[in-house]
């Protein structure tokens, strides 16, 4: 079920992030891409050279927004600011949903600029869930969270991950950004099975997935998208793709990163998993 | 314990400052050891302590900040040395953490700090404020508000005596000491820092010795 209201009944096929690396590749050769994502901090802005190719780009391509500062998942209230400088962008992009990290990252005003992990706790996933709730309201516009990479666990969880990322999907019955490479890093990290997590997800709340590569430390896995998909991250895509059916994939390269058709080349790879999935049901 | 208090307590531990040797420091914010700091609220698991698992996140959070900073005062930078500017940064960023959403603000307050603090520029004080005061207008610049252009047809089309041309409202002119457009252009082509920083005091001292400072 690849449409749905928590990605604003869309059909997306597969997308590769806007990066400035790679504009002028993008203007002057106007490659067929289904769909870019774009960082949502980088455009909300007053003016300047980045509108102004964003403004290229929305002529010619379909733009999905995905934000890194929400921090849905900090005790604090919303920043007005951003809320103000998101819906302006919301209504330039016209993105028909947008994503952000079921993280923390702010306290008292001063941010960390990092997806901090969550305390599991039924009180976090109230506040959180509250908190996705008004952003969606103010927005208009529907939402999924994404699960994030991690390498701490705090003693006070009274779940699991997966448990309080369904938690907080259900009481503010938004969608979800499935990460099936955080997936992977964090099963390393934290000895789960990471079948486990995609097989507990609700697949009718996946409005979009994400692919990306990372790197190995001899005591732990960092999520660092400098690098190709390896095989076990696409061996958890094709399980998420049977559970949810033809889902818009997005392949994440933010460092290190390639030319334009290195990058649109490993995003295409999803097509080995998507070529049919038209009878795809929830298992 | 509460979601507000646990966030404020891990936050002050990410945030704090690393050893020189770029590690988390052994004693915690407001004093006792952090390896028991992060073990009253990190689980340890199989290959990494309570204290190792906290130090991933310290340690990236200063190397972001760090980086937002450099890329965004390399003019700076090569004034101050690199090594300098490393240590300014540490110390500006514990003093005023970023209160944006968004990494662009960081070096907004570089200015007013860097004046409340000269001793992290010391005999190099209006070189920096010049480089520093240039590199904050051109990350307001990049990004701020534009009005539409005017062109020649415009211009033939309006004959009212009322016409006022008047800049883009990005543009900032600053009235510097130093010739220090020219520097960051150079810091920028890639050439060696070390010795625009003393060409650019060489230039200073003759346009000293002729009339006023330069604007850019």
């Amino acid at each position: 079920m690849p449409e749905n209201k928590f990605n604003g009944f869309t059909n997306y096929g597969i997308g590769i992030g806007l990066r400035s690396q790679h504009y002028d590749h993008i203007l002057s050769r106007k490659p067929v891409v289904d769909w870019f994502e774009i960082i949502s901090e980088n455009f909300m802005i007053d003016g300047g050279r980045p509108l102004h190719i964003l403004d290229q780009i929305l002529e010619q391509y379909k733009v999905v927004q995905h934000g890194v500062s929400m921090y849905f998942g900090s005790a604090e209230k919303p920043n007005r600011e951003h809320l103000r400088r998101l819906k302006e962008l919301v209504k330039r992009t016209k993105t028909p949903w947008l994503t952000d990290h079921l993280c923390w990252g702010s306290v008292d005003g001063r941010y960390t600029h990092d997806l901090l992990p969550m305390p599991y706790t039924f009180e976090a996933a109230r506040l959180t869930a509250q908190k996705v709730r008004e952003v969606r309201d103010f927005l208009e516009v529907p939402i999924a969270v994404e699960n994030v990479s991690s390498y701490a666990e705090f003693h006070v969880s009274e779940m699991t991950e997966w448990e309080f990322l369904n938690e907080v999907a259900e009481r503010a019955d938004c969608g979800i950004l499935l990460d099936v490479n955080n997936i992977y890093v964090s099963s390393r990290n934290h000895n789960f099975d990471p079948f486990t997590y995609v097989n507990s997800v609700p697949a009718e709340r996946i409005a979009q997935i994400h692919i990306a590569g990372h790197s190995k430390f001899q005591k732990y896995i960092l999520d660092t998208h400098d690098h190709p998909v390896i095989d076990p991250v696409w061996k958890l895509y094709e399980r998420a793709i049977q559970r949810a059916g033809h889902t818009a994939t997005l392949l994440e390269w933010d460092d290190s990163i390639p030319s334009f058709q290195e990058v649109h080349r490993e995003a295409m790879k999803a097509n080995r998993f998507l070529a049919d999935t038209s009878l795809a049901v929830a298992v | 314990m509460k979601l507000a208090a646990l966030q404020r307590a891990v936050a002050r531990a990410v945030m704090q400052p690393l050893t020189r040797s770029e590690r988390m420091k052994r004693s915690a914010p407001g004093g006792g050891r952090m390896s028991s700091y992060a073990a009253r609220y990190i689980k340890p698991n199989d290959r990494l302590t309570s204290f190792e698992r906290l130090e991933i996140y310290n340690r990236q959070y200063w190397l972001r900040v760090l980086a937002a900073l450099a890329e965004d005062f390399p003019g700076l930078r090569a004034v101050l040395g690199g090594q300098w500017f490393e240590s300014m940064c540490k110390a500006y960023l514990t003093e005023c953490p970023s209160r944006s959403f968004t990494l662009r603000n960081l070096g907004a307050r570089l200015e007013t700090w860097l004046r409340q603090n000269p001793s992290w520029v010391r005999d190099r004080q209006a070189l920096a404020l010049d480089m520093v005061r240039l590199e904050w207008a051109d990350v307001e610049a990049f990004d701020g508000q534009a009005r539409s252009s005017l062109r020649s047809e415009d211009l033939r089309e309006m004959q009212s005596p009322q016409l006022r041309l008047a800049l883009q409202p990005y543009v900032q002119l600053l009235e510097l000491r130093y010739p220090v457009d020219d520097l960051l252009l150079a810091v920028k082509h890639g050439d060696d820092a070390a010795d625009f920083a003393s060409n650019a005091i060489q230039e200073q001292k003759k346009t000293q010795q002729g009339p006023g400072g330069c604007e850019a």
